[in-house]
């Protein structure tokens, strides 16, 4: 009874908290939007982070929440990002843009809004994501990785050699921005219907097929259709957020896309914990802002005036690279392994219960 | 086309090709035994082509001493890898252990940029690998001549290990079963060790030669040759050396012949490994000379 | 536990992360303190990846300029500098952290003309002037009144190659571009369109070949090339790949003259080549044996002291980032204040500024006036000077 009424209790005070939560982050983003409080570079690096929320937010989906070993997300990004550039840079930028070979004639006269351009992106990449994906998801862990891989490759390629539709190596340049609040928007959106998708019946097939492809067959889970499923929808919103990327760059260039690309992304999901999207989000942050604070790494250091040799360029990212490899091998479920945070989570670990222990008392009894 | 520039295309093709294949028969144990695509193979690569940078120009030492010095470092580095990196992930999921893979390249990447500089480093003159010869209008280096017969030799010396010697018997054991053989009381972590032993000093060899070949030297250099080879593999029957040998030969001259013959799409040339990979997964995912493998229920 | 641990690792990333912008916050505040005294000029180069190379040559010339010219209107100059990793992403955000985060009130960079056409637009709008140093590419200034640069432009030094290869006899040429690179295109492309245009006949370019960025191989391009027997090759590349053209060429038996661009001009293509690089042609910015100022000539003397046998030659882009230093010094003191506008008309009314690599005017666009270009050839293992090329 007791604990029936303190549930209840915490119930309100966590919707509560909840609300209030949702209308300090719409005050913070308004004034940073509206330059108001931070500045340009934390608006650019908070801008960056929630691109790349999207981005491995989708990853996640196909690679946490599926068990598909996908490394095909920096290919998808292009796709999606080249969509936004050809379509949205002012018609009169172009002649000086494709200074070389001349834009195709008929693409050359076509302006889109920056939205259409960006769900083109998306369900670009998403059907790029279905072709590939019918042949390509009969493969296993690490075949079907390194085919995502080779595929994101290709299409690099590929941009790199259609000379008349993305300037090849020279890239494009003048992409209309657009504001932290369309960002944000975008994002938040992005991440609610990958949620809602995974919390579905779909989402549960997923998950099945995440713990045993044979046991989800047996139990009449269409093992190819609900792949191809997470792969393209996982495809269209990497589009989506590679869209993003080239609009708040304001260039694309196929160098970008190189496969090491997704290696970030990776990283954002091993953090997290594959197969939490909050854990995700939150990683994407703490992954663009950490890179961006660790440049202290780069910049020499005296020290009691010593110069200290091993501050120099360079140094920053060997301390990424050893942090990734000290989380892959001893935190192997990142932030959250596959929990989502939630308040519940949060009083949990202030009161020192972990849910692991408990689960695992559960189990016993 | 003339019959000099098609037999000097045919050349470049083989040389070429027997570099992938040396660099491939590491990756073929490695995934033999473990089920791993060691990412860091082609970063070992990279490093071992430093050593020998080291050795010559920063030590001054003859080549045949530095030679076998890079060959003890490059083995040390490759084993202090396996430890490191993979074996205390032996019992976890196939994902984290390939991530683990990706995680070790992107540190020594970052290292040796960080230790090294992108400037590009000249990779010292072996002298007599360098010399070139012309046989009937097609000129090429010692080294394009040599290499082909390195490969072959290694070829042999490792099928010989794998086939004839106690060790390569238990490599075989634990390739085959994993659990069994541990149960047969086969010291899997020797035969692991054994493997990185074997794979890293390919890939010293195969720096040597490469170097003597493609003397600019940066930390990325591994990670093409590092992709292609691992296609090589997979094309040949990953976890099957010969196969590994065959699909390097046949990848090199399928890059060369690209140019030879479409010159025009010489821009698609690194994408002909990919489509190659992806067209082998399709139809053969065992690879030409592969075994077929069951998944267990 | 391996939760909590997992928890304590996050929180000491997240720490570890605020400590670090304390850190970073505490330099800039005792600088601020002092602001009457420190003028800040960012500089924006790639330390790693791709162009890590070239972008530490760049810096050692920017660092060796701020040495001799530490102060400018009776403040000390201080140099912030970025890593923009060869990568646009990281560039627009290195940028922006010099501005915003950094306070400086000019900057100069960066070696790769991408990263630079992906900063431009966050320059433009924070009127903050810059000024690149080797960034040849058409788009980095175009449309950009707060970009400028030192050196001159691909479409310049294409049509001076074309020229030169005429001049020398050459009927037919071959070109290698690296497919993927916006300089080795440029470049490429500008030079076929001039070499064409000069010999009156389209099928004069005999050979086009391109091959992807990462590639060693060059066997097969070169056999196609020598079957074509051109009179020479033009191969604009990186230094990290052009030793490898050379030396395969030379082993395939192509005896032709190899010409390539101004990246060529470095250290590392000699050293890796060998003697292979003997013969070899190249347009650059500057000679070191002919100073073509006096400013040149203490720079030369200087700098051969300051590397110290390091590097057997000067880079000419340690030589132009000397020059956008002190070209944007001369700015900032010719204007009287550190405000982005000022400097940049400081900046557009420069009038024959005596600078390293010539004496420097300032296109409407932003971009030095230099027509004339330095050819040089190795020989002995040494860049020498052959030759000046002037284009109308």
């Amino acid at each position: 009874m007791m604990n029936k009424i303190e549930n209840k209790n915490n119930k309100t005070k966590r919707y509560a908290a909840n609300i209030l939560l949702a209308a300090v982050f719409i005050v913070v983003i308004t004034l940073i939007d509206q330059n108001l409080i931070g500045d340009q570079y934390i608006k650019r690096v908070l801008n960056l982070s929630a691109i790349y929320a999207i981005v491995a937010v989708s990853m996640n989906l196909v690679n946490g929440f599926t068990g598909l070993f996908s490394l095909g997300q920096a290919g998808f990004m292009a796709i999606g990002a080249y969509t936004v550039a050809v379509f949205t840079v002012p018609i009169n930028y172009r002649a000086s843009i494709f200074y070389i070979v001349p834009q195709n004639q008929v693409l050359a006269q076509i302006h889109l809004p920056f939205f259409i351009a960006l769900i083109l992106g998306g369900l670009a990449a998403a059907l790029v994501a279905l072709l590939i994906g019918i042949p390509v998801l009969r493969l296993k862990s690490d075949y079907l990785a390194i085919a995502t891989l080779g595929f994101s490759e290709i299409i690099r390629i590929v941009f790199t050699n259609l000379k008349t539709i993305t300037n090849g190596a020279l890239g494009i340049k003048s992409i209309p921005g657009v504001s932290t609040w369309v960002i944000f928007i975008v994002a938040i959106l992005s991440i609610v219907l990958i949620a809602l998708l995974i919390n579905s019946t779909y989402g549960r097939a997923f998950k099945a097929i995440r713990e045993d492809e044979i046991a989800a067959e047996a139990m009449g889970i269409n093992l190819f259709k609900h792949k191809v499923m997470s792969f393209a929808i996982g495809a269209f919103f990497a589009g989506i957020g590679g869209g993003l990327f080239a609009a708040l760059l304001g260039t694309v260039d196929p160098k970008q896309f190189y496969f090491t690309m997704t290696y970030n992304f990776l990283l954002m999901i091993v953090l997290g914990g594959m197969g939490s999207i909050t854990g995700t989000i939150i990683s994407s942050f703490i992954v663009t802002f950490g890179l961006e604070f660790l440049r202290f790494f780069d910049e020499p250091l005296a020290m009691f005036g010593y110069n200290i040799t091993f501050f120099r360029a360079g140094f920053r990212m060997v301390i990424f690279s050893i942090l990734l490899m000290i989380l892959v091998l001893f935190f192997r479920k990142g932030l959250l392994g596959q929990k989502e945070l939630s308040w519940k989570l949060i009083s949990n670990i202030f009161k020192g219960k972990n849910s692991n222990k408990k689960s695992n008392k559960g189990g016993a009894a | 086309m003339t019959l000099e520039t098609f037999l000097q295309q045919l050349a470049n093709g083989i040389s070429l090709g027997s570099l992938y294949s040396l660099i491939a028969i590491g990756y073929t144990m490695v995934y033999g035994i473990l089920r791993l695509i060691n990412f860091a193979h082609g970063d070992i690569f990279m490093m071992a082509a430093y050593f020998m940078v080291f050795g010559m120009v920063n030590f001054s030492l003859p080549w045949y001493i530095s030679i076998i010095i890079v060959l003890i470092a490059t083995i040390a580095l490759g084993v202090l890898l396996e430890r490191v990196a993979y074996k205390p992930l032996r019992d976890a999921p196939r994902m984290s252990i390939m991530i683990s893979a990706i995680g070790a390249s992107f540190l020594l990447e970052n290292l040796a940029t960080y230790l090294f500089t992108g400037v590009p480093k000249g990779f010292p003159d072996i002298t007599f690998l360098t010399n070139s010869v012309t046989i009937a209008g097609v000129s090429l280096s010692v080294a394009t001549i040599i290499t082909p017969v390195v490969t072959i030799v290694c070829l042999f010396l490792v099928l010989f290990i794998t086939n004839k010697t106690k060790i390569g018997m238990a490599m075989r054991a634990v390739s085959k079963d994993f659990e069994t053989a541990r149960l047969m009381g086969i010291k899997i972590n020797r035969v692991i060790s054994t493997t990185f032993i074997i794979g890293s000093s390919l890939a010293a060899v195969g720096a040597v030669l490469w170097g003597s070949k493609y003397p600019s030297i940066i930390p990325l250099m591994g990670v093409m040759p590092g992709l292609k080879c691992f296609i090589a593999a997979v094309l040949g029957g990953i976890g099957n050396t010969t196969g590994a040998v065959l699909g390097g030969f046949i990848l090199g001259m399928a890059e060369i012949m690209l140019v030879t013959f479409l010159p025009a799409l010489t821009g698609y040339r690194d994408a002909i490994a990919f489509i190659i990979l992806i067209v082998v997964l399709l139809v053969k995912p065992t690879g030409l000379l592969g075994e077929k493998v069951t998944d267990k229920v | 536990m391996k939760r909590l641990l997992s928890l304590a690792l996050s929180a000491t990333m997240v720490i570890s992360l605020f400590t670090g912008c304390t850190k970073q916050e505490q330099a800039p505040a005792t600088s601020t303190s002092g602001d009457s005294d420190v003028i800040k000029i960012g500089v924006f180069e790639p330390l790693t990846g791709e162009n890590g190379g070239g972008g530490l040559q760049e810096l050692d010339g920017i660092k060796y300029a701020n040495k001799m010219y530490p102060e400018v209107l009776g403040k000390k100059v201080e140099l912030v500098v970025v890593d923009n990793k060869s990568d646009k992403g990281e560039a627009t955000t290195a940028v922006t952290r010099l501005i915003e985060k950094e306070g400086v009130v000019a900057i100069i960079g960066s070696y790769g003309s991408g990263v630079s056409i992906a900063a431009g637009d966050i320059i433009k709008n924070a009127k903050i002037p810059a000024m690149g140093a080797s960034c040849t590419n058409p788009m980095v200034t175009q449309g950009n009144d707060f970009y400028f640069r030192a050196c001159f432009l691909d479409p310049f030094q294409g049509e001076v190659m074309a020229n030169y290869a005429i001049q020398q006899g050459a009927k037919t040429a071959a070109v290698i571009m690296q497919n993927g690179d916006d300089y080795s295109v440029g470049l490429g492309n500008f030079f076929i369109n001039s070499f064409k245009k000069l010999t009156g006949n389209d099928a004069s370019v005999v050979d086009i070949s391109e091959f992807q960025v990462n590639d060693t191989d060059f066997n097969a391009i070169l056999t196609n090339i020598k079957a074509k027997n051109p009179d020479v090759i033009f191969a604009p590349s990186s230094a990290t790949t052009a030793p490898l053209i050379i030396k395969q060429a030379r082993a395939l038996g192509i005896t032709c003259p190899i010409m390539g661009g101004d990246t060529w001009e470095n250290p590392a293509v000699v050293e890796v080549a060998g003697a292979d690089a003997e013969g070899i042609v190249l347009s650059t910015f500057f000679d070191e044996n002919d100073p073509a100022t006096e400013e040149a000539k203490s720079f030369v003397e200087g700098y051969k002291k300051e590397l110290a046998g390091k590097e057997p030659i000067i880079p000419a882009v340690a030589a132009l980032g000397y020059d956008a230093y002190i070209l944007m010094l001369d700015a900032i003191e010719r204007a009287g204040s550190t405000d982005g506008v000022a400097i940049r008309d400081a900046l557009n009314a420069t009038k024959d500024f005596e600078g390293v690599t010539g004496v420097i005017n300032f296109t409407p666009e932003g971009d030095a006036d230099k027509n004339i270009a330095v050819i040089k050839t190795v020989k002995g293992g040494q860049f020498v000077y052959i030759d000046s090329v002037e284009v109308k």
